[in-house]
């Protein structure tokens, strides 16, 4: 290709340049994806509960909750998600008075909860097997120590089961960045995959765009990964 | 709602017309991908480093960058690429005018990547003797990669694999965003026909649930069969 020096100066990351919308691209990536996952945390750890809990009810509900989400595919889950998440938060919101039902619903929350949703049900697994992983003669010895049951949650369980979930969470957040490309398909979101879109469709230099969109984010989970090795070895220091 | 009801079942007819779409995505792609996967798997564990060194940057490009990138990518990118070229002579290019084949090549390149990470675990993982004992007999390297260290390799990832094939159903989804009437892609056409945001999506999601269900029932059958020397599978 001899029209490369040219092309590299598209990607400049001055004002104007490619290159800076790029990066402001991946802002936008990495806020969804951050928002996504930490909302996956709560459904995950809710979930999780909900499994191993003596209430059949409850067992049944994050069974289905799980199955479904797992046999769907993303894209029609977020799109699904995305527009009745709107609809949900009014309709909620319309309990509280006549002043909020034409609440606008933000686009960033709506495309937050569909992606937060969606990783739940897998950080739902995650969780419930680290749960499952913490030797129960420790659970027995916080409960014979007269522990409460938030007490060794939050005492026993919580610091245990991170070593276990954490190369499972690790894939998971891996898992958001990717999945977080899809919002670009609802048109609202400036994330890496709109940009580039959006550059190979002005410049009409496809391969050259999409190829910098792809680097885009392997830099994201290159840096993800290092990041994820610090925090692996910090957690296991007690452990050889 | 009785009315979304009959709007829903007034649409399945179409939606389920696209389900040998889907599937054969799903094939095609599984096929050539897991396929593709073994020479990535053998690069990935050579010593030698202009093969591993290679293998290893193909599997972190595919499972490090999303799908719907790479789909864009090998669509829009060859689209541009490929007109004028040498390829528009030749009887390949009726089928490259539609979006499926990208998809096809997208996906098995994609499937490519994963699969040949988890083969090549789990080819390391074949047992050490049993491969010594393969050389003691005197079987060249091609026959005791074809007789002894694949068998076995498959064997023990089979499990992963029938999850990959999951996955890859369901991401055949994004070739609706090239244009391809699939399952998803005949969902999204029929909400912009209508005005219906719900139902569409609705209906599909049952049709994708009944078949990820039925490919799972398949994929457990065909592991017993593989295995059936082996200690019975605890079901599911």
């Amino acid at each position: 290709m001899d029209a490369s020096p040219s092309l590299l100066s598209l990607m400049s990351f001055s004002q104007d340049g490619w290159g800076a919308r790029f990066i402001e691209g991946v802002a936008v990536t990495l806020q969804v994806s951050l928002a996504a996952y930490a909302l996956s945390l709560v459904f995950g750890l809710l979930g999780a509960s909900a499994k191993l809990s003596p209430f059949r009810a409850l067992r049944w509900i994050a069974d289905a909750y799980t199955t479904l989400v797992r046999a769907l595919p993303e894209l029609l889950l977020l799109l699904l998600v995305f527009f009745s998440g709107a609809d949900a938060i009014k309709f909620l919101l319309s309990f509280l008075g006549d002043d909020y039902a034409d609440v606008e619903v933000d686009p960033f929350a709506a495309a937050v909860i569909a992606l937060g949703f969606i990783g739940g049900a897998y950080m739902t697994e995650v969780m419930r097997g680290a749960i499952l992983s913490i030797p129960i003669g420790q659970i027995e010895a916080a409960k014979a120590c007269g522990m409460s049951p938030l007490l060794r949650v939050r005492r026993i369980i919580l610091p245990q089961m991170l070593r276990f979930a954490l190369p499972g969470m690790s894939n998971l957040w891996l898992n958001a960045t990717k999945d977080s490309s899809l919002i670009s398909v609802l048109g609202s979101f400036q994330d890496i995959l709109f940009m580039g879109y959006r550059a190979a469709s002005t410049t009409k230099h496809y391969s050259f765009f999409y190829s910098m969109t792809a680097l885009f984010f392997l830099a994201v989970t290159l840096a993800s990964m290092a990041i994820i090795r610090l925090i692996e070895a910090r957690v296991n220091r007690g452990y050889k | 709602m009785d009315e979304s009801l009959a709007f829903m079942i007034s649409i399945f007819p179409r939606l389920l017309a696209a389900v040998p779409l889907t599937l054969s995505l799903t094939l095609i792609s599984g096929v050539i991908g897991n396929l593709l996967a073994v020479p990535v798997a053998l690069a990935r564990l050579s010593p030698n480093p202009l093969l591993w060194v290679p293998s290893a940057f193909y599997i972190l490009l595919m499972r490090g960058t999303p799908l719907l990138v790479q789909t864009y990518l090998i669509y829009y990118g060859l689209g541009e690429v490929l007109p004028g070229s040498f390829i528009q002579k030749t009887f390949l290019w009726p089928y490259l005018k539609d979006g499926f084949w990208y998809a096809v090549f997208a996906f098995s390149l994609n499937t490519a990547g994963y699969t040949g990470e988890i083969l090549r675990g789990a080819m390391s993982a074949v047992p050490k003797g049993e491969i010594e004992a393969a050389v003691a007999y005197g079987m060249s390297p091609w026959l005791r990669l074809r007789r002894v260290i694949l068998p076995r390799a498959i064997q023990i990832c089979l499990p992963a694999m029938s999850g990959e094939t999951i996955l890859l159903l369901k991401a055949t989804s994004l070739a609706s965003l090239i244009t391809v009437w699939d399952i998803m892609g005949t969902a999204r056409q029929i909400q912009k026909e209508t005005y219906q945001i719900y139902e569409p999506l609705l209906a599909a999601g049952i049709i994708y649930i009944v078949t990820v269900f039925i490919l799972i029932r398949l994929l457990n059958a065909l592991e017993r069969r593989i295995n059936q020397h082996r200690a019975a599978p605890v079901s599911a």
